[in-house]
This record gives structure tokens, sequence and C-alpha cells, in this order.
């Protein structure tokens, strides 16, 4: 009887983890076909041969620009931006235990947004500056937002309060420079403001790369943590985790890579927002989700990228993509969160 | 002696919004003197500059006292029908479902005047505010301050991503839209508020008129029901006139945020819980706030102007965030 039971819970964990490891692996595979896809397909398109000779360092005429200084820094930009948005949004809504709580709803990413469009519209700046100064203000705001949750004892519920107020008053800001700005920069500032992977350089790769790899990591290491962290303080407690420090040094993580990622892409419409949910209906109930959770934040916005400029007659920045191909899963997910009740 | 009270109370808050609308008057890019404020006013001759200036700033005063009143009004109606402190036509993402429908108008049936607005933004801010109604009470506990909030800023942001979609490829309408998108009452004129006086007009008297039966409905619903009043008509006449109350005001002015948050809580800290008196001091002062939040932007920005929507944002939020730090944790 015993041995049953037994061999029954090893069976089921057996297949748990093979689900989350042919989940994870199908994931993989795609985000690759798809970053593929974007080297090769375009105006003009190459076979595999080309691209190949050209990555390892070859110049061919033609070739050599639109592949390796036009297609390939907006691919790797599309990847690692992905690739922070949905490990940093998966990271919120477990420790916050509300899908609904990702840092583009909870006025995180608005942070990062009203330094860059100060810097775009306002000082004229361009490249590393934007991306410094949206750095130090998205900390700055997600530190302001937890500092003033804190009260009497950390709430989730009052962090996304006060989330959405501090969103309200930068939102205002934002329309208020939109509204003051030269009519030339406004339609930059505003592609800008829905998330547009145009324009990127090679420049940007490095630093973006080495921010996703750093965070990213430490979000990988504090996956147990964090799904402790979802049971609820009392119960983390007990099992001997130190929420304080565990919770700070995920939310400095994942504020980092959004406010790394934001600058240089913008805030890419949901993303943040629909990885993680994605991500755990794919591996199942119980699975850790950070990784997969990347993924599919990185195949959301290589995707949206795709269709944005080949599908539809005008191109389309990658975030209104996103935001509409979004908006009726996200009401779906309301409506399903809702009657569970969770939120 | 409460009857004294409620007097001054009354006539405090008038006088207030008197100075307020003074205030208007008088200063700006340009501040003119009170003597000739008074003097505009009185003779319809006098053609010097101050009293044009003066005459120029009628209309955008006289709407910012509707739109002020409407909003407050709108926002107190919706804080009692949904049992919610934090209710408010911005937070129930209501600005962003008229923005979309103006948006989608200009854009695709060539629509350019107010007269066309405002059906617009009436059918755009009735439909998202069901909308958000009907997902926050989806579930267990009905529909709590979270839900709300949450329900509320996810669908302002598929409809802003929407909005943002129509808007992209024509930079004529971008170019409109972002002046409206603010929120300011500089763009009132005589025609625009004669346009939404019979929408205010009737939202006002609507939502005097159903007052005692929201007292009543304060009881709780199954005390409402066994006095007699019929909950599901109120709520949806409430919520009828706060719709067309926030509505209206929005397609003129552009979504302007909060005042329907901040003024209903602050008479409730002043005046109890009795909605015959909130609702009308609200007007008063929602009226008073917006008129001076406009001198304030007009004050700080010049020569130029700080929309107003942006100054009401600054002064709302943190009243928001003070709510939320308020309440208590179970409570949200």
């Amino acid at each position: 009887m015993i041995q049953t039971t037994h061999t029954m819970i090893q069976q089921g964990y057996m297949k748990r983890k093979n689900r989350l490891i042919s989940v994870t692996i199908m994931l993989m595979a795609l985000t690759i076909c798809l970053c593929a896809t974007m080297l090769l397909y375009g105006k003009t398109n190459y076979d595999v041969h080309t691209v190949i000779r050209v990555l390892s360092g070859e110049q061919i005429q033609g070739a050599s620009f639109t592949i390796a200084t036009l297609r390939l820094p907006r691919m790797l930009c599309g990847l690692l931006a992905g690739l922070a948005f949905g490990i940093a949004g998966n990271t919120f809504q477990t420790m916050l235990r509300n899908p609904l709580a990702s840092p583009d709803i909870i006025g995180i990413s608005s942070g990062s947004s009203i330094a860059a469009v100060f810097c775009i519209l306002v000082l004229n700046m361009s490249g590393s500056g934007v991306s410094i100064a949206a750095v130090i203000s998205g900390i700055l705001v997600a530190a302001l937002i937890y500092v003033l949750s804190k009260g009497s004892g950390f709430s989730g519920g009052r962090l996304i309060l006060i989330g959405i107020g501090i969103q309200a008053m930068i939102n205002a800001l934002i329309s208020y420079l939109l509204a003051k700005a030269a009519q030339y920069d406004v339609s930059k500032a505003l592609r800008w403001l829905s998330g547009s992977l145009n324009g990127m350089r090679m420049e940007n790769v490095p630093a973006l790369c080495i921010v996703v790899v750093i965070f990213g990591m430490t979000i990988l290491c504090l996956t147990k943590q964090l799904q402790i962290l979802e049971l609820g303080d009392d119960f983390a407690t007990t099992l001997g985790i130190k929420i304080h420090v565990i919770r700070i040094l995920l939310i400095l993580s994942s504020v980092c890579l959004i406010a790394f990622a934001t600058p240089v892409t913008g805030p890419i419409a949901f993303v943040a927002f629909l990885a993680g949910p994605i991500a755990s209906r794919l591996v199942g109930p119980g699975a850790p989700t950070v990784l997969s959770a990347g993924l599919v934040g990185a195949l959301l916005v290589l995707g949206a990228d795709l269709m944005g400029q080949f599908v539809f007659s005008t191109r389309f920045p990658v975030g209104v993509v996103t935001g509409i191909l979004g908006a009726p899963y996200m009401l779906f997910l309301l409506i399903v969160i809702n009657r569970r009740g969770q939120a | 002696m409460r009857l004294t009270k409620t007097i001054g109370i009354y006539a405090g808050s008038i006088i207030f919004l008197g100075m307020c609308v003074f205030a208007s008057l008088a200063w700006g890019s340009k501040n003119v003197a009170f003597n000739q404020v008074i003097h505009a006013l009185l003779n319809n001759d006098d053609m010097s500059f101050a009293a044009l200036v003066v005459r120029e700033r009628i209309p955008r005063t006289i709407f910012s006292i509707m739109a002020g009143a409407s909003l407050a009004i709108s926002g107190a109606l919706m804080q009692s029908i949904t049992r919610n402190p934090i209710a408010d036509p911005s937070i129930l993402g209501i600005n962003m479902g008229a923005s979309l429908f103006v948006v989608i108008g200009i854009a695709f049936f060539n629509i350019h005047s107010p007269q066309q607005y405002i059906w617009l933004a009436l059918v755009g801010a009735g439909i998202t505010s069901v909308f958000v109604y009907f997902v926050a009470s989806i579930g267990n506990g009905g529909m709590t301050p979270l839900k709300l909030a949450l329900a509320g800023a996810a669908t302002s942001a598929v409809l802003s991503s929407l909005v943002s979609a129509v808007i992209l490829p024509r930079s004529d309408v971008m170019d409109s839209f972002r002046f409206w998108q603010v929120g300011s009452v500089s763009g009132a004129t005589w025609d625009s508020i004669q346009l939404i006086l019979p929408f205010i007009v009737i939202g006002f008297i609507t939502s005097i008129a159903v007052t005692p039966a929201l007292n009543v409905l304060a009881l709780g619903d199954d005390i409402a029901t066994g006095l007699g009043i019929n909950i599901g008509i109120i709520r949806m006449i409430c919520a009828i006139a706060g719709v067309m109350l926030s509505g209206a005001t929005t397609a003129i002015a552009g979504p302007i945020g909060f005042i329907g948050l901040m003024i209903p809580h602050a008479i409730r800290l002043i005046m109890g819980s009795n909605l015959s008196g909130i609702v009308p001091l609200s007007a008063i002062g929602g009226a008073a706030l917006l008129t001076i939040s406009d001198v304030l932007g007009r004050v700080i920005g010049s020569p130029g102007e700080v929309q107003v929507g942006i100054i009401t944002a600054f002064l709302g939020a943190p009243i928001l965030i003070v709510i939320a730090r308020n309440a208590k944790v179970r409570a949200i």
C-alpha cells in the first residue's frame, strides 16, 4: 500500500519534471527558430549559408550591412529585452501572488519611461545617457513605491494600489511633456513609448546582455525561495527563508532587468504581463516558471516584431502588436483570475 | 446648532468657490488687478486690454466650474454605488474608454466637431465602465478596491495600446490627440459649454434626486431591499448619471483625473457620510478645486500653462496613496 503510494508520487513527480523539461526545450527551439527567421527573412531573403558566412565575419557585398548592421542587433535586442521583461514580470507576479501585478501595471516601468521621455524630448539626448537616466529613475521609483507600501508590515495589495497611484502621476507628466514637445519629436517619443525595435544598434547589446545574464541568473538561483515566498510570509519564515533579504534581492534584480531593457526598446506593452501566466499554463501548476517565462517573453517580442514588420501594410512598432494581441488574452485572464478569487 | 453648522459650511464653501472664480479671472500669464476685473465684469463697453483678458477667461472659468462639479459628483456616485473608496472616473478606466472612441472617430470616421465627440465619448465611457465594473465584480468576495483598481488599470492599459495603434500611423491625429489627452480646460468655448450643459444639468438633477435612495443603499443591499428600494434600478440610474457627467466633461476637456477621488473623501471628513450633504458639497468643492488647479497651472506655467489634468494628478495621486496606506491590509 505504502509502496504503491510512493511510486505514484514518484511517477507524478517524474511526469511533471519531464513536462517542464520538454516544454523548456520546445520554447528554446522555437526561440532559436524565430531568431533565425529574423536574420533570414526581410525585404531581401538570404539563405542560411550567407547568414553563417556573414556572422563568422566575412564581408559580403550588401548582405553584410543588412544582416550584421540591421537585423542582428534588432534580433539580439528583441531577444534580450523579451527575456528581461518576461523574467521580471514573472518575478513580480509570483512574489505579489497576483498575476495582474506586473511591472507595467504597477508603475515600475513608467519610472524608467519618464526619464527616457524627458531625455528624448527636453534634453535631446540619445544613446547611453538616456539609458543611465532611465535606469536610475526606474530604481528610484521602484524604491519609492516599496517604501511607501511598507507602512506597518509589507502588503502586496497596498504595493499594487500605491503603484497604480504613482503610475497615474507619472503618466500625467509624460502627457505634459508630449504636449509641450515639437511635433517632429512627438512621433519618435510615442513610438518609443509603445515599444519599438527600430534603429537598434550593436552598441546597445553588450550592456543589456551582461545585465540580463547577471540578474537573470540571480533570479534563476532564487527560484526555490521565490516559490516558497509565494506561499505567504508566515510559511516562508517558518521554512527558513530570510524574507526581507530575498524579497529585496528579487525586487532589485527585476527592477534592474526592467530598467536596463526599457530605455533600449521602450516599455513593450504586455510582455512582462503575459509571459508569466502563459509560461505557467505551459509548464503546469507548481513548476518553476522563471526560465520559461523569460523564453515566452522573448518569443512574444520576436514574433510580434516579425508581424509588425511584415503582416500589415504600415509597419507597426512591436509594442502596438503585442498590445493588440495581448489585449484579448489579458481580458480573458482578468475574468479567470477574478473568478478563481485570487485578486 | 446642527443647522447653523451646515449653513456655515455651505456659505463658507460657496464663498471659497467665489474666491477661486475671482482668482481664475484675475490671474494667469497676465495678472489683472482686482478692481479692473470688477470693472470689466460690470461694464460691457470697457474695451481696455485688461477687460478683454478677463472676458477671454470667462468661458474657461465657467467650464472649469461645471467640469469640477461634474467630476466630483460622478466620483461620489461611483464610490457609493460600488461601495468602494477608490472609485473614480480615471481609475475605472472611463477616461481611456472615452479617448479610444474619440480617437477612432477622428481617425476612421472623419469626425472633427465637438458635437460628435461628445456622443462618442459618452458611449466609450459607458461601455468601459460597465465592462470594468463587470470584471471587478466577478468572483469571490464581490468587488474589492484592489480588484476594481486592477481591472481599471488593466483595461486602461489595453485601451491605451489600442489608442496608440490607431494614432501612430496618422501624424495629424496624433497631433490633435496629444493636446486632448493631457486634460485641459483651455479649449472651452461658449459653444462647447452649451453643448454639454444639458447632460450636466440632467446629471446634477438625477444625482440630487437619488441621494435619499443612496443613503438607504449604504445600509446594505438587504436592508435597502427591505425598505422598498429597487437596488438594481437605483444603481443603474446612478451609474448612468455618473457616466454622463464624467463622459461629457471628458469629451471637452480630455481626461482629468482624481477630482472625483479627492473631493468626496474630503467632504466626507467634514460632513459625515450623509449623501444628501456630500453630493451638493462635492459639486461646490470639485468646482473650486478644478478652478484653483487651473489657476495654479496658469501661474506655474506662465507664460504658457501647465494643463489642469497634470495638476490634479499631482494633487490626487498622493491622496490615493494615503487612502491605500490607511486602509486595513485585509480590507484591500
